[in-house]
């Protein structure tokens, strides 16, 4: 369920300024009616331009704060709340260039009353500005 | 108002769930909306529309009061949940599960709530250990019998017998209407068609399922028809749903809390298409249910990929239904 809403149409774009290692990021939601503990997203996968992102290279920013997909892990008391939007972020020396991009998002999600995880799927082409 | 009943009508504001996730409703948005079409009784999670749950300001709390003296709503039920998965490779020990349900018990009182709404995953073993908290706060306890569950379900059964046992009065039910799918949604065989069902297949399990075939057989038999994965999913929802008998709520109407009424697509001529709730409203009413009658509107994620949703008109036309099959004056609200 919501699906198609977890890849924000807007907020694509190259993270290049001085202090920050360069890559990209976009806005993303959660696939799910609830808001959920950061510990129970059991997994994030990205793909760019069908090549999926190394895990390492992933980070997950709520509200200023970015994590690496280890620390989620363990982060029992942040909640990503219904509907709101997080920056899933690619560390990616240089970002990406101009034009559109095929974005591919998974996310995987414990939900406790549930004998397996769900997993939310999203594909979009989002365009990156010049 | 008809005098012959006490059946009241609410909506959980999970049906507005599409509207809020896009942030085109506010929860206060929600409650005014449930209150316009004269659906008083207001049924919330609070891990879907009151960020920051569990640490909800005093100022959260006056405020959520306000909104009800505003619009002449009532807190009726709090929907709980319990994360046992919360920590990756454990489970959450028992005195864990009590501390996030007392959790949720003082949250459902702070709302002025009298009902809570139990996740049926909950054994009756747990709930048993809650009860004492159920009395400190007053909030009476009720397992969400949720389809595939049902009430003759042996999982409901040992409930049963935990409530008769003890003699509790803060523990009981709030069914799920869809434990009374009579036909399977019309909206999840047309979006099954459009990921890729074939037509045929979709068609049997349909009949099928309307027939009362057993499921484990309407899933063999899709295997054998040469189904496909979308064909296979459809065929599991046989398994998902079930339509049980609703004279069967008669027995256990002193402990039936509250009601979801789930549906999934109201139609234009004012029925639900799965759900025969001209069925289930005369048992209430027969039974004497005097709670309410709490809108859950769920067809939005069978229809979101294809088509805008429109929950707001979906429980308008649901609260119509309940105002005909409740003998309420149809002028009586637009």
């Amino acid at each position: 369920m919501f699906d198609k809403y977890m890849i924000c149409e807007n907020g694509f774009r190259n993270r290049l300024a001085a202090g920050e290692v360069g890559g990209f990021e976009f806005g993303a939601r959660l696939p799910y009616y609830r808001g959920l503990g950061l510990s129970m997203v059991e997994n994030i996968e990205v793909s760019v331009d069908g090549q999926p992102v190394p895990r390492e290279r992933l980070r997950f920013k709520l509200r200023e704060r970015a994590y690496t997909l280890t620390e989620m892990e363990t982060a029992y008391e942040e909640v990503w709340e219904m509907g709101e939007v997080a920056q899933i972020q690619v560390l990616h020396p240089g970002g990406l260039s101009p034009g559109p991009h095929k974005i591919e998002l998974a996310e995987t999600l414990r939900i406790s009353y549930m004998p397996f995880p769900i997993t939310g799927r999203d594909t979009k082409t989002l365009t990156l500005a010049g | 108002m008809s005098a012959s009943h006490s059946v009241k009508r609410g909506v959980s504001l999970y049906s507005y769930q599409e509207e809020y996730f896009l942030r085109k409703l506010t929860l206060e948005q929600c409650i005014a909306e449930a209150a316009a079409i004269g659906a008083f009784g207001i049924e919330t999670l609070a891990e879907q529309m009151m960020p920051g749950f569990p640490r909800l300001s005093d100022a959260f709390y006056e405020q959520w009061h306000q909104w009800m003296a505003r619009y002449n709503a009532r807190p009726v039920c709090h929907d709980m949940f319990l994360d046992t998965k919360r920590y990756k490779g454990r489970l959450l020990s028992e005195q864990e599960c009590i501390d996030s349900i007392v959790r949720d018990l003082k949250h459902a009182a702070r709302l002025g709530c009298k009902v809570m709404r139990m996740l049926v995953f909950v054994s009756p073993e747990l709930l048993e250990k809650c009860l004492p908290y159920a009395e400190q706060y007053d909030v009476k306890m009720g397992i969400e019998v949720h389809a595939p569950w049902h009430f003759d379900h042996p999982w409901i059964m040992r409930h049963v017998e935990m409530i008769q046992r003890t003699g509790t009065r803060h523990a009981g039910f709030v069914p799920d209407m869809g434990i009374f799918t009579r036909r399977l949604p019309r909206v999840l065989r047309d979006r099954a068609l459009r990921n890729g069902a074939t037509p045929k297949i979709l068609d049997y399990v349909s009949q099928a399922y309307e027939n009362g075939v057993l499921s484990e057989y309407i899933v063999a038999e899709t295997r054998n028809m040469g189904g496909n994965a979308v064909d296979m999913g459809y065929a599991e929802a046989s398994r998902h749903n079930v339509y049980s008998q609703p004279k069967r709520l008669l027995e256990f109407m002193p402990s039936i809390f509250h009601i979801h009424a789930k549906f999934y697509e109201m139609l234009e001529d004012g029925t639900e298409y799965s759900i025969p709730y001209d069925k289930i409203v005369p048992v209430l009413i027969q039974g004497g249910f005097d709670g309410y009658l709490s809108s859950e509107y769920e067809g939005n994620r069978h229809i979101q990929d294809a088509f805008p949703v429109d929950s707001i008109e979906q429980v308008r036309r649901q609260h119509a239904m309940f105002r005909r099959l409740l003998g309420e004056s149809t002028s009586a609200v637009a």
